[in-house]
């Protein structure tokens, strides 16, 4: 037991979580009367985004931030710990969910809305905020359940049966991931006799080397599952399309980044040694994620189905990251998942937005958009070229450091990685606006001129995350730095354990 | 006493992966209540087997004495059977929705989110 308490200002580490689950609580209580529930989510949203606003600050001048419950002393307790990259992600997370309020409180009309909708976001956050902040593998395990159980519900709501298909295959699959992660866990636990992070880090160079492969091998597995990594991605183009846009939105945005999250912590921060390993299979996992995924988004017609295979091909991307360990090529990953929260959430709130302007959800029925909506058209496009990187947008930045950290590694590894990074780019624009070409510019199939038609204030949200995507492109030495600390985070963990409390002298 | 438990798990893991492969939604939901409990006895066994000496901290003294069962792995089985039960409920609950709605328990035959035989993407740019 130790007798020091955690002074009140560590407490913004903890402070996201406890905000989410008592506001979830909360909303849970008046959901029969007629109390501008959406308002009150937006609220306790807005507190968790300042909260990590403080905490990224905090975290990126002072370093890591760490806080162990209980009174325990740190390997036993259980954790807490936001280094630059959870901090930084929980942010993104808090502030794409605080858009997705906001779109769902002005752009869907009331009434139809099902009562749980805002207690199962905000536990949503809750999730995603405690699995970026944690410092335990166990406790990562639970957030984990908290996540996939609040999407169950986000992807169900409503019952009708096309989302009732998708979930069967959205929760099936996820279910299956979450307890491969868990065999894992125990795998590790009778290795190493500890799941507190920083102690991982500290013996897991001590244990076999083939065991600890074998482990980082079903963390592979696991959360490659979760990310929707190119063999085992199926569950995302059956599932992200049949919500409602605001919801779908707010789950691309979130959840497949938790299982990058995860690999990046789990493989190059506590196993470093197994991802060495497991470097081949990464680097083929990525370089056939990042090739097929985009020939899906150009085959499929259905829109928010082909910009699920944009997210998928953006997994690769992060995944080339992992395959590239240098600091380039860590700070590229962590800046791309930072990125994609941000723009894959536009993008669907944008092909909300056509869907509800043209009654349709099929690209090929669509048509002559930019005549009745420019606005729209413009979101739309600068959202795509963000995803496939093209200069001016923060989309440019993860990739250029990708490309310099393929270009810097020797081997047959970089070569082949920058070569599909390329490709993918390629594919991605031509995905993308092929989509654009489909929806916006040409003429509808029946020739029928379409009313000129305003979105009004439902395109305010998706105007606000793509103003950030084009600011943080055109002055990125914030986020470029933050990323590249973040790197160095990951690549010597020393302060992070320092942190928590353990480490000394070795 | 280990060996045995590691060849029950690996008898419930091939059950498991078994019923998965099913393309029945009642199949598939026993093989992943079977694989939880496979983990949580993989868990347990990995935690150490000891057997009969309960973690109990005698009086007086600050730690528990030597040779005593670990507490952990219980704990963590503990808590992944209840994520595991809400997880299997809410899946029961979704899979009879499922059928109702769909009128098929057959995964195969699910195709309602994603078209079978879906149409050529365009040709035109």
């Amino acid at each position: 037991m130790t007798a020091l308490s955690t002074p009140i200002a560590d407490w913004i580490v903890v402070l996201p979580v406890v905000l989410a689950l008592l506001g979830a609580a909360l909303l849970l209580m008046p959901m029969r009367s007629r109390l501008p529930l959406g308002g009150l989510a937006i609220l306790v949203t807005a507190a968790i985004c300042a909260n990590d606003v403080l905490l990224f600050m905090r975290v990126f001048a002072d370093g890591p931030l760490a806080m162990t419950m209980g009174k325990w002393l740190p390997p036993f307790g259980i954790s807490f710990s936001a280094d630059v990259m959870g901090a930084a992600f929980a942010l993104a997370g808090a502030f794409v969910t605080l858009v997705v309020l906001f779109y769902l409180a002005v752009g869907e009309p009331r009434g139809d809305r099902e009562q749980g909708l805002y207690p199962l976001i905000l536990l949503l956050l809750a999730g995603i905020s405690g699995a970026f902040l944690t410092g335990d593998l166990f406790n990562l395990y639970v957030w984990f359940e908290v996540m996939l159980i609040a999407s169950f519900g986000l992807l169900a709501g409503g019952g009708r049966a096309i989302q009732l298909d998708a979930t069967v295959k959205y929760g099936f699959l996820n279910f299956l991931a979450t307890t491969l992660f868990l065999m894992a866990l125990g795998l590790l636990y009778g290795l190493l006799g500890t799941l507190n992070m920083a102690d991982i880090a500290l013996s897991a160079p001590k244990a076999a080397p083939a065991a600890m492969a074998g482990i980082g091998a079903l963390f592979l597995l696991a959360f490659g599952t979760k990310a929707a990594a190119f063999p085992v991605n199926t569950w995302l183009p059956a599932s992200y399309h049949a919500p409602p846009a605001a919801l779908s939105a707010l789950l691309a945005g979130l959840l497949t980044k938790v299982g990058v999250y995860a690999l990046l912590r789990t493989l190059v921060a506590l196993l470093p040694g197994a991802r060495e390993t497991l470097e081949p299979a990464i680097a083929v996992i990525a370089i056939a994620t990042m090739l097929l995924a985009p020939l899906g988004a150009i085959a499929e017609t259905n829109l928010r189905r082909a910009i699920g295979f944009m997210v998928i091909g953006g997994i690769g991307i992060a995944l080339s990251g992992l395959a590239l360990p240098s600091q380039a090529g860590l700070a590229g990953a962590t800046l791309y998942v930072f990125h994609a929260i941000l723009t894959m959430t536009a993008l669907y709130l944008v092909a909300g937005l056509a869907e509800k302007l043209t009654g349709e959800t099929d690209s090929r029925r669509m048509g002559g958009l930019y005549a009745a909506s420019a606005p729209v058209s413009i979101l739309f496009l600068v959202a795509v070229l963000a995803a496939s990187g093209v200069p001016p947008f923060l989309g440019f930045w993860p990739k250029l450091l990708l490309l310099q950290a393929g270009a810097g590694n020797a081997g047959l590894v970089g070569i082949a990685l920058v070569v599909a990074l390329l490709v993918n780019a390629l594919l991605t624009l031509i995905a993308g606006t092929r989509l654009w070409a489909h929806i916006f510019w040409r003429q509808k199939p029946d020739r029928a001129v379409p009313p000129a038609v305003s979105a009004g204030l439902a395109s305010v949200p998706a105007a606000i995350l793509v103003a950030a995507i084009v600011l943080a492109g055109l002055w990125p030495d914030l986020p470029v730095a933050a990323a590249n600390a973040a790197a160095s985070g990951l690549i010597d963990p020393a302060q992070y354990i320092a942190a928590v409390g353990l480490g000394g002298a070795p | 006493m280990e060996i045995a438990f590691a060849a029950l798990v690996g008898v419930f893991l091939a059950v498991a992966v078994f019923l998965l492969l099913s393309r029945t939604l009642i199949r598939m939901l026993l093989g992943l209540a079977v694989l939880g409990n496979a983990v949580n006895l993989l868990i347990f066994t990995a935690g150490r087997l000891t057997r009969a000496v309960p973690p109990i901290v005698p009086e007086g003294a600050t730690v528990p004495s030597a040779p005593f069962a670990n507490p952990l792995p219980q704990a963590l089985i503990l808590t992944a059977i209840v994520i595991g039960f809400a997880m299997f409920a809410f899946l029961l609950v979704l899979a009879w929705r499922a059928c109702q709605a769909l009128e098929t328990d057959d995964t195969g035959a699910m195709r309602l989110a994603e078209p079978e035989g879906g149409p050529h993407p365009p040709l035109s740019y």
